[in-house]
């Protein structure tokens, strides 16, 4: 059939004469991006599909880094949880397993999270509240005790200290005859965007950067299976960013680790392909899914094209996925599960490597075993009976979701050129840039929500009074008392001069800039405390204070 | 519109780095004509309430997503006590299940703000309980 | 309010205060802040008790790290057993609507110190203005037995200068790489600063802005005994701060030996005197005059040309008889 009409000319005729009244003078994406009535080729262009859509496992990698993707392997349902003492994780980590989880996730407390121990004065209150208390190998043994570290995986949300624990982790595998080589899972070790978003921090940004090449180069050499570092989008989404700040952000952080590593001399090939993401998978559904799918296709360009990278193993972004945690309401919290199928959904059609699916329940307290159980019964209800696995990126060629990637892609090239020009993510920190950006999007949302631009069933519209009525997990105050006995008596148990042995070598290393994983491994198997630990190399490294942005 | 000097002390006490809501909060309240002193993340009661009492402000809002509040607050209200200065108004925010918000209101906390509070409510109630209440209290 | 007699709760306060009263001080802070009507009693209770502290101030442009000096000082200062006052003066906060004031997170390891006292104060409010604020308000830490009271303010405005400006030494923190920022701040700058930092001194660009303060320091056509030193500082990492206390407590042994300590505490309190005397005439001699209806009738007819502002100001002010002569 031969036109007489451009489709321009058709579109602008198809807008009059077919297009009604809309009900809302602009529609906008959660982050505030316009979107438009209808997308059409006009959208796309001719050269679209070979440049930047393509097939899957092929560069640019926007359809998927797998062939076959959920037909070969489903992705890995993998459930954060932590809480108590490492006995009560234990337990949990325990149940999971039975009920199909197929990956543990460790959670752990905030004053483990900041390097402190159970029995320092600051840790009163919080000890085993949003996660488990680890303040040694004593606890790690106990927290994967039963769980044969040759065959389950093992990813652990750390930073600040993330070299302390990676290396207990390694001392536990010693201890079940388990070699470092045998290791599997993922370590967060993102530090950037703890400055950026998470505020859990010891050491000063620069310092910080220089323990995480130390865990690459020690797990380059010796953890071959093992994922040095995660590099998270999710806690700067939490923090209030718009789905392009997510993006643009977290693969900055991204590329300064790269940098950072081949500074040090590793070859670019040799630690990239260890290099995995953790993604938000917020409440908009389109744009959720082109963010996935426009972060593959960029990080694959950098790679290859920005560090030369040879390895076509190098250019894959494999990322782990989260539901939001910010989207869940304390309001009529059962619609949560809702939300959560959702955004499972989304990180699916998304492409993602591995899921957590947050439980109804946690906007309120740490989940109840129940709720966690809805929540991976979600994923296993996407995986087995939607059938949305069924072929490789189904939204692929959609006129709509291929605009909004190709969006998504040139609003985080801009924010990286404005990186650029502020001389990077370090010197973005220092000035406060990422910090004033989340704080203006999160009260713009805020506002948003007040003038009910924006709508949050059972916040803002459909609100009830009925009080909810949901179970929630206590923490018993008995459990910090335990865990400040254990650690008590571990002191009076170990070593103590085989300990400060342990840590003054471990200081000496931090002051000469060597690499301190060999000495953190050390002191930790002379059963040093996560707190003396880090206090030993604040005393080398310095101490990060919080900027005053507002 | 002048509020008096009414002036606030927003803080995140305890190990929890989320800051996201203080801050929105804190900028609301600068918005609506109040004079607000951050002080920042990861601080131990003592010196949240050192701070208040040096700064001479009206009331002190508490941000909490640690599971740690019916630690702090206590303690929060317990050193006020001791410095006199018990009628520095004490309201929160924060994952705080139902029970324990009545636990901490019979404690002597003003007001506790949950997930979704928005902040035109949080703002209104400073107005009513902080602004003019404690100025003529003095 | 009766003005007269004495306010008794004022008259508490004031003696915790002298007792070193935490919970009294931040009171009468507020109360000089807020009410004019107490300044006077207050300020002449605590005034005998004053002239123990050496007050420094620190100014200089936003994101220079003086909050981080600040910090590392007081660290210093404490080390040495001395108590520290510190007002944190934010004059660029809107003077109408609200403030959020932020300096002192830097300082919060001090925060339960008993021998740190740290006030926050924005724009608003203040009749007598902001600096004088300031300025009152280290007098009541100084009264309350601080030994150093630091001064910070953000900017290098005239109101900055104001407020720094009636320091015994007067320190300006320079970020790095300002380029043409350090010619473009030279106005009034050179003139108060005792001592430079250049802070983030591990910048690139560090070692430029010190020989750009050097050249403009060369400039200065008639060299002072004083030639303000430049101190490089990493205030985040502890670097060189104990390097300025040494170089301030230099300046201020200067300054005694010199005589010059007891001009500048005279010149100000100079100022201070004509201040009151200034608030006080304008109160009773010139608000009076300039609320009448006859005032405003005077305006209207200096608008429409038929009297100029002098005769206007002739009418409320009269010469007196021997003035002119």
């Amino acid at each position: 059939m031969v036109r007489d009409r451009t489709l321009e000319e058709e579109y602008r005729i198809w807008e009059e004469e077919r297009y009604g009244r809309d009900r809302s003078a602009s529609f906008t994406t959660l982050s505030d991006h316009a979107v438009k009535p209808l997308y059409s080729p006009l959208d796309t262009s001719p050269e679209s599909f070979p440049l930047d859509i393509g097939w899957p496992a092929e560069f640019p990698y926007t359809r998927g880094i797998y062939g076959n993707m959920y037909r070969g392997r489903l992705w890995t349902m993998r459930q954060f949880a932590g809480f108590g003492t490492a006995r009560d994780t234990n337990r949990r980590f325990h149940y999971l397993l039975q009920h199909g989880v197929t990956g543990l996730s460790v959670a752990f407390d905030n004053p483990t999270l900041m390097g402190i121990d159970s029995d320092d004065p600051r840790s009163v209150g919080e000890v085993g509240r949003t996660g488990v208390a680890i303040d040694s190998l004593a606890d790690m043994e106990v927290l994967f005790d039963g769980i044969p570290l040759d065959q389950v995986s093992t990813s652990m949300t750390i930073n600040a200290p993330a070299a302390v624990v990676l290396a207990m982790y390694v001392a536990v595998g010693e201890k079940q005859g388990v070699a470092p080589e045998e290791l599997t899972g993922t370590l967060q070790n993102d530090i950037l965007k703890e400055y950026i978003a998470q505020k859990e921090w010891i050491y000063p940004p620069a310092a910080g950067v220089k323990l995480i090449v130390d865990t690459v180069e020690y797990t380059i050499e010796h953890m071959p299976k093992y994922n040095p570092i995660s590099i998270s989008g999710y806690h700067i989404r939490e923090a209030g960013s718009t789905a392009v700040q997510e993006l643009a952000f977290t693969i900055a952080d991204g590329m300064t680790y790269v940098e950072a590593c081949l500074a040090r001399g590793l070859d670019v090939d040799s630690f990239a392909p260890r290099l995995s993401f953790f993604w938000n998978s917020h409440i908009d559904f389109f744009e959720e899914i082109a963010k996935f799918r426009a972060a593959r296709r960029i990080w694959a360009r950098l790679m290859r094209d920005k560090y030369g990278a040879g390895n076509p193993k190098s250019w894959l972004m494999r990322f782990h996925t989260q539901t939001a945690g910010v989207s869940l309401t304390a309001q009529q919290p059962e619609n949560n599960i809702v939300r959560t199928a959702l955004e499972a959904l989304a990180a699916v059609l998304g492409g993602t490597q591995s899921l957590h699916t947050n439980s109804m329940d946690e906007v309120l307290a740490l989940p109840t075993e129940k709720a966690v159980e809805i929540a991976l019964r979600t994923q296993q209800i996407l995986a087995h009976e939607t059938g949305v696995v069924n072929t490789v990126d189904p939204l692929g060629g959609s006129y709509f979701v291929e605009a909004l990637t190709d969006d998504m892609e040139r609003g985080a090239l801009d924010y990286f050129k404005r990186i650029d020009e502020l001389g990077g993510v370090l010197p973005g920190i220092d000035a406060g840039f990422f910090q004033r950006e989340l704080g203006d999007a999160a009260f713009h949302y805020q506002r948003q929500l007040e003038r009910r631009e924006k709508i949050v069933v059972g916040v803002n519209e459909f609100v009830t009074s009925a009080p909810s009525d949901i179970p929630v997990l206590k923490i018993d105050p008995e459990v910090e008392r335990s865990q400040i006995a254990g650690l008590t008596e571990l002191r009076t148990r170990r070593d103590d001069e085989h300990v400060s042995a342990a840590l003054a070598r471990l200081q000496s290393a931090a002051e000469r800039g060597d690499n301190v994983m060999p000495f953190v491994l050390d002191a930790v198997r002379a059963y040093a405390t996560v707190g003396e630990t880090s206090e030993t190399m604040k005393r080398a490294l310095g101490a990060y204070r919080e900027p005053a942005f507002v | 519109m002048t509020e008096g000097r009414v002036r606030v002390l927003m803080a995140k006490a305890g190990l929890d780095g989320h800051d996201r809501g203080v801050k929105v909060v804190a900028r609301a309240l600068r918005d609506a004509g109040f004079e607000v002193i951050y002080t920042g993340l990861h601080q131990t009661p003592e010196q949240v309430v050192n701070a208040a009492v040096q700064e001479d402000v009206d009331a002190i809002g508490l941000s909490l997503l640690s599971g740690a509040h019916m630690t702090l607050f206590p303690r929060i209200l317990s050193l006020l006590a001791e410095q006199d200065a018990t009628d520095i108004r004490v309201f929160g925010g924060g994952t705080i299940p139902d029970d324990d918000v009545q636990s901490l209101k019979a404690l002597g906390v003003a007001e506790i703000f949950t997930p979704g509070a928005s902040t035109v409510d949080i703002v209104e109630w400073v107005r009513t309980h902080v602004g003019e209440s404690a100025v003529s209290g003095r | 309010m009766d003005n007269s007699g004495i306010d008794g709760r004022v008259a508490t306060l004031t003696e915790r205060l002298l007792r070193g009263d935490r919970r009294a001080a931040g009171r009468l802070i507020s109360t000089i802040e807020d009410d004019s009507a107490s300044v006077e009693q207050i300020m002449r209770a605590v005034y005998p008790h004053t002239g123990q502290a050496y007050v420094v101030g620190l100014t200089g442009p936003p994101g220079a790290g003086k909050s981080t000096v600040v910090d590392e000082l007081i660290r210093v200062l404490r080390e040495s057993e001395l108590r520290v006052g510190v007002v944190a003066v934010d004059p660029n906060s809107p003077f109408t609507g609200g403030a959020i004031l932020g300096d002192r997170i830097r300082m919060m390891r001090h925060a339960a110190d008993p021998g740190v006292f740290i006030r926050s104060m924005g724009a608003r409010g203040h009749l007598g203005g902001l600096a004088v604020a300031a300025f009152n308000t280290a007098l009541l830490l100084d009264a309350m037995g601080m030994d150093i009271i630091l001064v910070e303010s953000v900017g290098v405005g005239q109101s900055e200068l104001e407020i720094t400006g009636a320091a015994d030494t007067t320190v300006v923190v320079i970020p790095p790489g300002m380029g043409d920022g350090v010619q473009a701040i030279k106005a009034g700058i050179m003139e108060i600063a005792d001592v430079f930092v250049v802070n983030k001194a591990d910048h690139p660009q560090a070692e430029r802005t010190v020989a750009d303060i050097r050249e403009l320091l060369r400039m200065d056509p008639s060299p002072p005994d004083w030639l303000p030193p430049i101190v490089r500082t990493v205030a985040t990492q502890n670097q060189g701060v104990d390097e300025l206390w040494r170089v301030v407590q230099r300046h201020r042994q200067y300054l005694e030996q010199s005589g010059e300590l007891r001009r500048r505490r005279k010149r100000r309190v100079e100022r201070e005197i004509v201040g009151i005397a200034e608030v006080r005439l304008r109160a009773q001699v010139l608000n009076p005059k300039l609320a009448t209806t006859e005032f405003e009738t005077m305006i209207d007819q200096a608008a429409e040309r038929k009297i100029d502002p002098y005769q206007v100001v002739e009418r409320v002010v009269p010469r007196s008889s021997d003035a002119g002569r």
